[in-house]
């Protein structure tokens, strides 16, 4: 029998008596990042596949969704910060061991290629829109420029799209502290849910049948690849050392295993697959409840990610000290 | 690179907190707020029992994982040495140091909402001084040098006695010892 307890007060907020710095904004920046990458690579693909009629919605409307998203996302992770004054300290250095710091200077590069990439698809896809650019000196000449670019800037967006995507989940798998976190598969899984959650976007915003068909079909093979990545991920887990496999029980019998398996897996994976493979048999209401799910499913699996890896520690301390008691002497 | 340590015996500690006070004086840690603090463990199955108290505290490792993850530079090893400092004009309060670190060590310092933690009192220690903590502890179980100098008090109570650090399975490398 090891028994530890604490003699004297430790109660700092947010650390004791378990670590809740992140909440649902970080679960939110990490779950619209992988969102924004999706849809990049979604509108290139259908740019470098040259499939302008097939799938329209994705070659000439999808790209300004990108910056839209992201900048959301980026929102929530500004509303995390402690001492948002000191936000532009993450541009006077660069610190090449940390993974944050690699994705604030990705995305000086993103967000340029993001704007291109919208820019190329402006007159088709929004035209009211390109009206407006067109009307700032040198707006035409850049619309023409980025149309004229739009499979280079659509080749550029694939390599730092699926980074962005991979990024997400390894900014959490970069904390050897947090044994839930500390596995590589959180980086391929964080991109095909991010994927997933994009490519159900076009299903949900009305695209043609044709496109619909395409984005379910791609969507239910996401979904086939999340599961294996996800039973990968626990299987890490179930064949790691101590840590690993306490991690591992807070999901398998522990206190986060009705909300990883009632609230994400089986409402967020398993029945969409299941609606999905209903709406291409003609079920459409099905195929819509189904992308709703998709998107419920990729936010709770960054949401639990996040929570679930705060919960999984080294240090096993009993609290004797309940600050309450202390609240209460001083009344 | 300059090594210091903090060595602390379990044997003579009587979890008296003295060390915890002593902090909260010196740094002005606010209320509600801890660097420090002291853990009571007890092995064995009654009536068997063994306790042991440890003074805990930042590690201050050699290859400290909250350097390494803090995305601005505002972690950082103090003067070519292990102690390891939060600059607060550089802290964004990203709080990817307190995930970083296996020992719960951080803390965060509102309102400003910068991160704070053990400092080794690296102001003391630039005048040749203990820790407040080490100063002030009444059993004088506590014990601070650097690591490197094969006469300080530190490299000598390690050479002569049994030690255990916590948890250096981790891959840190903490510079607080346990003499066991």
């Amino acid at each position: 029998m090891i028994e530890e307890v604490l003699v004297t007060a430790r109660y700092n907020p947010k650390v004791d008596p378990s670590l809740g710095i992140w909440t649902w904004e970080i679960a939110f920046y990490l779950f619209l990042g992988g969102m924004a990458a999706g849809i990049m690579l979604f509108a290139a693909w259908a740019v470098l596949g040259r499939r302008e009629n097939a799938l329209a919605f994705a070659h000439n409307r999808f790209a300004l969704w990108a910056p839209v998203v992201l900048s959301l996302g980026m929102t929530t992770l500004f509303l995390d910060l402690e001492y948002k004054l000191h936000v532009f300290r993450f541009y006077t250095s660069f610190e090449p061991s940390s993974p944050m710091s690699w994705g604030a200077w990705v995305l000086v590069l993103i967000y340029p290629l993001m704007l291109v990439q919208t820019l190329s698809t402006l007159r088709t896809g929004y035209p009211t829109l390109a009206g407006l650019v067109e009307r700032i000196p040198g707006g035409a000449v850049i619309l023409s420029l980025c149309e004229h670019r739009r499979r280079l800037i659509a080749w550029l967006v694939i390599p730092l799209a699926v980074g962005l995507g991979i990024y997400t989940g390894v900014l959490l798998s970069a904390f050897s502290a947090r044994p839930f976190w500390n596995s590589g598969i959180l980086g391929p899984l964080f991109l095909v849910s991010g994927m997933s959650t994009a490519a159900v976007l076009p299903i949900l915003a009305g695209a043609h049948p044709q496109e619909r068909h395409f984005f379910e079909i791609t969507d239910m093979a996401l979904i086939a690849v999340e599961l294996v990545l996800i039973a990968l991920f626990l299987i890490n887990l179930a064949t790691g050392a101590a840590q690993h496999m306490d991690a591992l029980a807070l999901v398998t019998g522990g206190p986060y295993t009705a909300p990883f398996w009632l609230w994400f897996v089986l409402p967020g994976l398993l029945v969409p697959i299941v609606f999905e493979l209903a709406g291409l048999r003609g079920y459409r209401g099905l195929g819509l409840v189904a992308g709703v799910l998709v998107v419920y499913g990729g936010f709770m699996l960054r949401y639990l990610m996040v929570d679930i890896g705060q919960a999984s520690t080294w240090t096993d301390y009993a609290l004797q000290f309940d600050p309450q008691l202390l609240q209460r002497l001083m009344q | 690179m300059t090594t210091y340590a903090m060595v602390i015996d379990t044997r003579t500690c009587i979890g008296c907190g003295d060390c915890v006070v002593a902090c909260k004086n010196e740094n002005k840690v606010p209320a509600g707020l801890n660097r420090d603090w002291v853990v009571e463990a007890t092995r064995g199955e009654y009536p068997n029992l063994e306790t042991e108290f440890r003074s805990e505290r930042c590690n201050h490792c050699g290859h400290a994982t909250c350097v390494t993850n803090c995305p601005t530079g505002a972690s950082h090893y103090w003067k070519d040495t292990n102690i390891v400092l939060v600059a607060a004009e550089k802290c964004t309060g990203c709080k990817a140091c307190i995930a970083a670190c296996p020992y719960d060590a951080r803390l965060i310092m509102h309102p400003e909402g910068y991160v704070d933690k053990c400092t080794f009192c690296h102001h003391r220690v630039d005048r040749g001084l203990d820790p407040a903590c080490v100063s002030t502890c009444p059993t004088r179980c506590m014990h601070f040098g650097i690591l490197d100098d094969r006469d300080s008090i530190v490299s000598r109570l390690l050479r002569e006695r049994r030690y255990k650090t916590l948890m250096p399975e981790t891959g840190n490398d903490p510079h607080v010892y346990y003499l066991l």
